[in-house]
């Protein structure tokens, strides 16, 4: 389901058959390589900046910039490294995608490894997405088969192989540089930059790492143009989103929008109002590391622009709905819990400070919460914010943070009812 | 070798070759998910023999088996069952199903296995099938809309034998079947 526009990444999602590389041929499949392979790395590196695409996986970074910063003359291979790690609380999008129709991966794979002149690429997909898994590996065997991958990519001469690397549940992995260590059989823990991937990523080589949907994007682009993909979304934020949204809603699941689309569209026309007709009381638009937003703020854009002028950000484009009987409070000790879990121990602030904001903040939520505590929780997102070495703990401080900047009467009224008003108010009200 | 033997080593020797020469150190990953696939969790004799085979200390394999929590360091049931409690499945009703399948499984919280040695269950950060929350996974492959009452019939499904069909996809038999498809071995298979 699209608003008003053709859908783009989602548009043969009607057609089961897309799965296979025949149903996927049948659809256009593997036009972008053929167009190519027609053309020089510079080339396809340019039509990717002027489309404006972005990175999708979080940071938003353009697309071709990234690619162009690769030096191909250093004399060390060069690697597409493509991050499937999707695990980011909320986020699902990047499965639905290769679910449905993991050719168009492969495709836009193998279009990234030209523009660097990469012969090997690898695929890091989170182990939990065991299916996905079997469905990418059916792709690849078929894609080598049909002589799309291999010794001479569709006649061309040009060689690529694509590795699939099962990741073994961890958040951090979804970092670049984490990612990288593990795909080197390491500790999955940040690296220090620079030097960046582009120029020291796998096997200190100059590599580009992708998100799942920005590499879906490509192959369109090449096909259909840079001014095409213009046509929709903002002209800082182009093209299409995949949003998913779940929650408190009667419609969860995973949406393409225009950029720019606001909240509240995506909320009643997509996703089918809030669940059961109650009240929305906040929502991630990215996340749960991106800082929450309020019913004050439904007419937001979703795009990169808007959201970051509201306080928060575009993140993966996950809507975490809440309605008037969530407890802000009980919420966020969850989310923040997921981050102590998660934390790779490297840096002491978020290894230490998840693991007591996870411990304060149930106190408040359980009702044994002391006045001084939430003073200590403003201190707490202070002391988390920018002082690690990578962004999972601001994920924590943003947590702590924006719930404490939107919601402070909840926060002061756990504690002056030495229980949660919320449990108390809706106490009858199943959930 | 204990472990990594016989027609096993040949498995093992064919996930080195995946990866570019010199970088054999890559493949610690889906080797400890074929030590995990025979042994049904990672042993002491399968670190030895992951290290042996890559020419890395213990240590040094073991330093990457403890840091991911889909390899598990302790013995575990024939069957995992991971609940997602994080925040999406938990704002649709994830505690009760936590509570439903301990009580269904007989098992305390925090109890890693049951006494017949059937089930390990598993509180779970976000699995990524937001859209069909509240979610759980039996042996990585996911079950969706999990009610309380869903959760007693998977349980009671495993207790009786039967792998229950997961909502994409083919069932995956056991823990050490999903093991073996994590290393990347019998894909094909298990996809047809």
């Amino acid at each position: 389901v699209t608003l008003g526009f053709e859908p783009r990444l989602t548009r043969n999602w009607d057609d089961p058959s897309v799965i296979g590389l025949d149903g996927y041929l049948a659809k256009d499949g593997y036009a972008g390589l053929r167009a190519a392979l027609a053309m020089t790395p510079a080339d396809i590196v340019e039509t990717v900046k002027a489309s404006g695409l972005r990175g999708r996986g979080g940071a938003g970074f353009p697309t071709g910039m990234k690619w162009g910063f690769v030096p191909m003359d250093t004399g060390k291979p060069t690697y597409v490294v493509v991050n499937f790690d999707e695990s980011e609380p909320g986020t699902c999008n990047n499965r639905e995608l290769v679910e449905r129709e993991p050719h168009r991966l492969l495709e836009g794979t193998a279009i990234s490894a030209l523009a660097i002149g990469c012969t090997t690429a690898f695929i890091y997909i989170r182990g939990e997405y065991l299916w996905q898994s079997l469905v990418l590996q059916r792709a690849l065997d078929e894609a080598y088969a049909n002589g799309y991958l291999g010794e001479d990519v569709a006649g061309s001469g040009t060689r690529l192989d694509i590795v699939l690397h099962r990741g073994a549940g961890a958040y951090i992995c979804g970092e670049e540089t984490a990612l990288l260590n593990s795909l080197e059989g390491l500790r999955g823990q940040p690296r220090l930059r620079p030097p960046f991937p582009a120029v020291e990523g796998l096997y200190a080589s100059p590599t580009v790492i992708n998100n799942v949907e920005t590499l879906m994007n490509v192959p369109d682009i090449l096909v259909r143009g840079s001014d095409w993909f213009r046509e929709l979304g903002t002209e800082k934020s182009p093209g299409t989103k995949m949003v998913t949204v779940s929650g408190k809603v009667e419609r969860p699941g995973n949406y393409e929008i225009a950029l720019g689309t606001p909240f509240r569209v995506v909320l009643e026309e997509l996703a089918g109002g809030v669940l059961d007709g109650r009240a929305l009381k906040a929502w991630t638009p990215g996340g749960s590391s991106t800082p929450i937003l309020t019913a004050d703020h439904v007419d937001v854009g979703i795009d990169y622009e808007s959201l970051a002028a509201a306080g928060s950000m575009l993140g993966t484009a996950a809507i975490m709905v809440l309605d008037e009987t969530d407890c802000v409070v009980d919420c966020a000790a969850r989310m923040v819990e997921f981050y102590a879990h998660e934390s790779c121990g490297k840096c002491t602030p978020c290894r230490e400070g998840s693991w007591w904001a996870t411990r304060v903040l149930n106190r408040i939520e359980d009702g044994l919460g002391r006045p001084e505590d939430v003073p200590l929780m403003t201190e707490m997102g202070t002391n988390l914010l920018f002082k690690a070495f990578c962004a999972l703990a601001d994920g924590t401080a943003s947590v702590i943070n924006a719930t404490l900047a939107h919601f402070p009467d909840e926060y002061e009224a756990h504690v002056r009812l030495g229980a949660c008003p919320l449990r108390v108010a809706h106490a009858e009200v199943p959930v | 070798m204990a472990v990594l033997e016989g027609a096993v080593r040949a498995e093992a020797d064919a996930i080195v070759a995946r990866y570019p020469k010199g970088r054999e150190r890559s493949a610690i990953m889906p080797l400890l998910y074929l030590v995990q696939s025979i042994d049904g969790w990672i042993t002491r004799d399968g670190l030895r023999d992951v290290a042996e085979l890559l020419g890395l200390t213990t240590a040094e394999v073991e330093a990457v088996a403890t840091f991911y929590t889909m390899y598990r360091l302790r013995p575990t049931g024939t069957h995992l069952v991971n609940i997602c409690t994080n925040l999406a499945c938990k704002l649709r009703g994830a505690q009760d199903v936590v509570d439903a399948a301990h009580a269904a499984a007989g098992m305390d919280h925090g109890q890693e296995i049951s006494e017949d040695g059937l089930l390990t269950l598993h509180e779970e950060e976000c699995l990524g099938v937001c859209d069909f929350a509240p979610a759980v996974q039996i042996d990585f492959m996911n079950h969706d809309h999990v009610t309380p009452e869903r959760m007693r019939e998977l349980i009671a499904s495993l207790r009786r034998g039967e792998v229950p069909t997961p909502a994409r996809g083919p069932a995956v038999g056991s823990f050490k079947a999903a093991s073996r498809v994590l290393a990347g071995l019998e894909a094909e298979e298990a996809a047809s």
